[in-house]
């Protein structure tokens, strides 16, 4: 530990490599509720849809400033991962933008242009928030598998983008039933009674297929004392899952008491998965080919970075937990007045 | 064609799209908070009217910004990794501060500058408003730190074939900075004054007759007729500078191809069609010496001529000239039309009186002049897109000036696989300008006809939907608008 700290050309891509997690961490929890919100549009009907919109209407552009971020630091602290991983995974980049573009705008259009193009815009939200969670979703898949294009990797893909985009919907499903009441509440509740199947299955999907794809994280799982203190991490996810189960059976309830175990137990279930996969590939960045410390910028560069990040960093996450508490309790009609 | 000269396309397309959205919400964020604060100290309701309208016109082009960059941000990873893998030491930490300082900065407080009106205090609202202008500002200043650095870079040495920063200052406040700052965020401020001034000249020939579309128009007109001076003295110092480091790029501009006999100066070229293949200008209109007064500030200064970047062995080392000659004098005409209609319409304006005898009334104004508003009220966009060509096309073949060529920046990926992607971005950039322009038209129809908007909980009044969506009433002039 001692040499890692003396060392800035060790403890700095760590910190960066943290850093760029985190904002990854964050950004699909937070961006994975407004899209799955999204996802779930063609099964609201049209008051349900603005009700729904309001309910992320003030968030979802600083949740989405959370992949900028994470590309950023990807980008500047890793420069050469960067071009490497966006040049192999260049169409599904470019299908989330797209994505993502779509998405954005219609959270705009569909209040401002004229009502009769209202549902076009309504689709045009649903398609982006899924071409978005889908294209994530087989950029999860083809990491996993390395960048590698093969039949059976892009299958995989294939597989992780339907579960990823199973993973959003249950996400937004959870912060609407957290945000609504009445009868979009019980939709809710049913949407997430339906997730919590695919939310089962991807992860474990995504669990026993990368030690099998690779055997150093095979190595890293099941050796001795390894899957002793890794242990926890399946457990504490079977518990969480068996207290969304036990959750959602009892919502919606009278005095709307746990409306926000749902998200509070996907949340955790997000961030262990997330740990999960962290340890697998550390300390790869390209999986197999790059370490976090062949592909780090220069440890100057990144020290001016990380003065800004920490002076920043805390102000960042006071005006998010401001905009939370002004726009906190069920959503309401949004309205400029 | 190729994958290099398709990358850069599709890269222009995107950058090309994106910057018209941060030049309208540059300025239009500053503007905001000028109305909030007009509103507060005045008590008047008609700037609160106005910040509605503008704060809806906001929120859509900051969107549309947002999401366009992110485009970019991602797109440096997929086409040009030699951009980051050479210069990546310098531009990295310019566009983490971008990302830390900025972007959070105008997301955390957009949603409270939007929706917070009645959740939140009268201060803290006038607040947000300021953080996000702010926020929009910053973004600009290191996003053009970065331009600049481009440029004219600084304050860096090449180790390897890498650069690795050596002064911080330098590399902020290098040479052409200043310049290229001052002239954006005044082109954001034109093009939101003549933006608004075309919109609610817009309005007023809708019919509608509030006090608060004639504050607009008032505002929109005086606010060009400032900045628009300002900006060609700021634009003239940039092309000085320009001049001074990359002298290649302003023969381009001017069309200077060979040196003129001593004594003679460098004539303005008005017009005229660059030949590459002669090396020359054909139909050329000039007037002798104007070249030397405007750039060298004197009667016979000289400048380098194009002809002085071929190599010994034909190796051309300046821009290509026709885009950069047609792209500069259409930024320069627009900027003339900018100046003679904000001073027709101040001066009108200042000597005429309205019907009650008021001062400074847009009764003033006669049909014409607000026709020509609403013709000039996209014409920020036209300039800003000239501007950009012209110096960006001017830099070529570098992407970083003496460092790093284009050509040496694009990724290897296949022709057929950016081809189809930027037929993907074409198309949904065509159909998304296209629906923006529509509904900036239809929201000041809307307001003129005091047509509720649907809110983002939407008008949960079904009789209302009945009246939207059956046959719209004929447009009533002399409409006010009612308070939303």
């Amino acid at each position: 530990m001692a040499e890692i700290l003396a060392d800035p050309a060790l403890w700095l891509p760590l910190t960066f490599a943290g850093l760029m997690g985190l904002s990854i961490l964050i950004y699909v929890v937070l961006d994975g509720f407004d899209l799955g919100v999204g996802l779930l549009f063609p099964f609201a009907d049209e008051a349900e849809k603005d009700r729904m919109v309001a309910s992320i209407g003030p968030f979802w552009d600083a949740n989405e400033t959370w992949l900028v971020m994470a590309v950023g630091l990807l980008l500047v602290a890793f420069p050469v991962a960067h071009g490497a991983i966006l040049t192999a995974l260049y169409l599904p980049v470019a299908v989330m933008l797209v994505g993502l573009i779509l998405r954005g705008v219609a959270f705009e259009f569909r209040v401002k242009a004229p009502l009769r193009y209202k549902r076009g815009w309504d689709f045009a939200f649903f398609l982006g928030s899924a071409l978005t969670s889908l294209s994530q979703g087989f950029m999860l898949g083809m990491y996993i598998m390395g960048l590698d294009a093969t039949s059976a990797t892009l299958a995989f893909s294939a597989v992780t983008a339907v579960f990823l985009t199973v993973g959003y919907s249950f996400i937004g499903a959870a912060w609407l039933i957290g945000k609504t009441e009445g009868a979009l509440q019980d939709k809710a509740v049913e949407w997430a009674r339906g997730g919590i199947w695919g939310l089962l299955l991807g992860i474990g999907a995504i669990s026993v297929a990368s030690p099998l794809v690779s055997p150093r994280i095979f190595e890293r799982w099941f050796s001795w004392p390894e899957i002793l203190w890794l242990s926890p991490l399946p457990i504490l996810s079977a518990a969480l899952l068996l207290a969304l189960w036990g959750a959602l059976r009892r919502l919606p309830s009278a005095d709307d008491r746990g409306a926000w175990v749902p998200f509070s137990c996907g949340t955790g279930l997000f961030v262990l998965a997330f740990f999960g996969m962290a340890y697998s590939f550390y300390p790869y960045v390209v999986p197999e080919q790059l370490t976090i410390f062949e592909a780090a910028s220069a440890p100057e560069s990144l020290m001016i970075i990380l003065v800004g990040a920490i002076v920043v960093m805390p102000m960042i996450a006071a005006y998010t937990v401001l905009a939370y508490v002004v726009f906190r309790g069920k959503a309401t009609d949004l309205r400029y007045d | 064609m190729d994958t290099l000269l398709l990358s850069r396309i599709q890269f222009g397309a995107n950058i090309s799209f994106h910057i018209l959205f941060p030049t309208i919400t540059i300025a239009l964020g500053w503007v905001l908070l000028w109305f909030k604060l007009r509103y507060n100290a005045t008590g008047d309701f008609k700037w609160m009217e106005a910040y509605r309208f503008w704060v809806k016109v906001f929120a859509l082009s900051f969107a549309l910004g947002v999401v366009s960059g992110i485009t970019m941000s991602f797109q440096f990873g997929t086409n040009w990794p030699g951009f980051m893998e050479t210069v990546g030491n310098v531009a990295g930490p310019l566009l983490a501060y971008e990302v830390l300082t900025a972007f959070f900065l105008e997301a955390g407080f957009l949603g409270i500058m939007l929706f917070g009106f009645s959740r939140v205090p009268g201060w803290l609202h006038t607040f947000a408003t300021f953080l996000v202008a702010f926020g929009t500002t910053l973004s600009a200043f290191w996003i053009l730190v970065l331009n600049s650095w481009m440029h004219t870079p600084a304050g860096f040495e090449l180790r390897d074939g890498v650069v690795h920063a050596t002064d911080w200052l330098e590399i902020i406040f290098n040479p052409s900075m200043p310049y290229r700052l001052l002239h954006m965020l005044l082109a954001s401020g034109l093009t939101v004054a003549f933006l608004i001034a075309g919109i609610s000249a817009l309005r007023l020939l809708f019919g509608d007759r509030s006090r608060s579309v004639a504050a607009t128009l008032r505002f929109g007109a005086v606010m060009g007729a400032v900045l628009i001076p300002v900006q060609i003295l700021v634009g003239d110092m940039h092309g000085i500078n320009t001049l001074e480091h990359q002298p290649a790029k302003v023969a381009a501009m001017e069309g200077h191809w060979e040196q003129y006999p001593e004594g003679e100066g460098v004539p303005l070229v008005l017009f005229a069609l660059p030949n590459a293949e002669t090396r020359d200008n054909d139909y050329e209109v000039k007037i002798p010496h104007l070249g030397s007064l405007v750039l060298t500030h004197s009667w016979d200064g000289t400048i380098p001529a194009l002809d002085e970047f071929v190599a010994e062995d034909g190796t051309v080392t300046h821009p290509p000239v026709a885009p950069v000659f047609y792209s500069f004098r259409i930024m320069v005409a627009t900027g003339m039309a900018m100046l003679l209609l904000s001073w027709t319409a101040v001066a009108l304006m200042a000597r005429r009186r309205g019907p009650e005898g008021a001062r400074w009334s847009v009764e003033a104004l006669p049909r014409w002049v607000l026709y020509a508003f609403v013709a000039m009220a996209l014409s920020g966009w036209v300039a800003v897109l000239a501007g950009w060509y012209t110096t960006e096309i001017g830099r070529q073949p570098w992407l970083v000036h003496g460092v790093l060529t284009t050509a040496q920046a694009v990724a290897e990926v296949p022709a057929p696989m950016v081809l189809s992607t930027l037929i993907a971005y074409l198309a949904v950039y065509a159909v998304l300008t296209g629906a923006y322009v529509a509904v900036l038209i239809y929201l000041a129809w809307a307001a003129t006809h005091g047509k509720p908007l649907p809110t983002r909980g939407g008008t949960a009044d079904p009789v209302e939907r009945a009246v939207e969506t059956a046959a719209r009433p004929a447009a009533r002039p002399g409409a006010t608008t009612p308070a939303e």
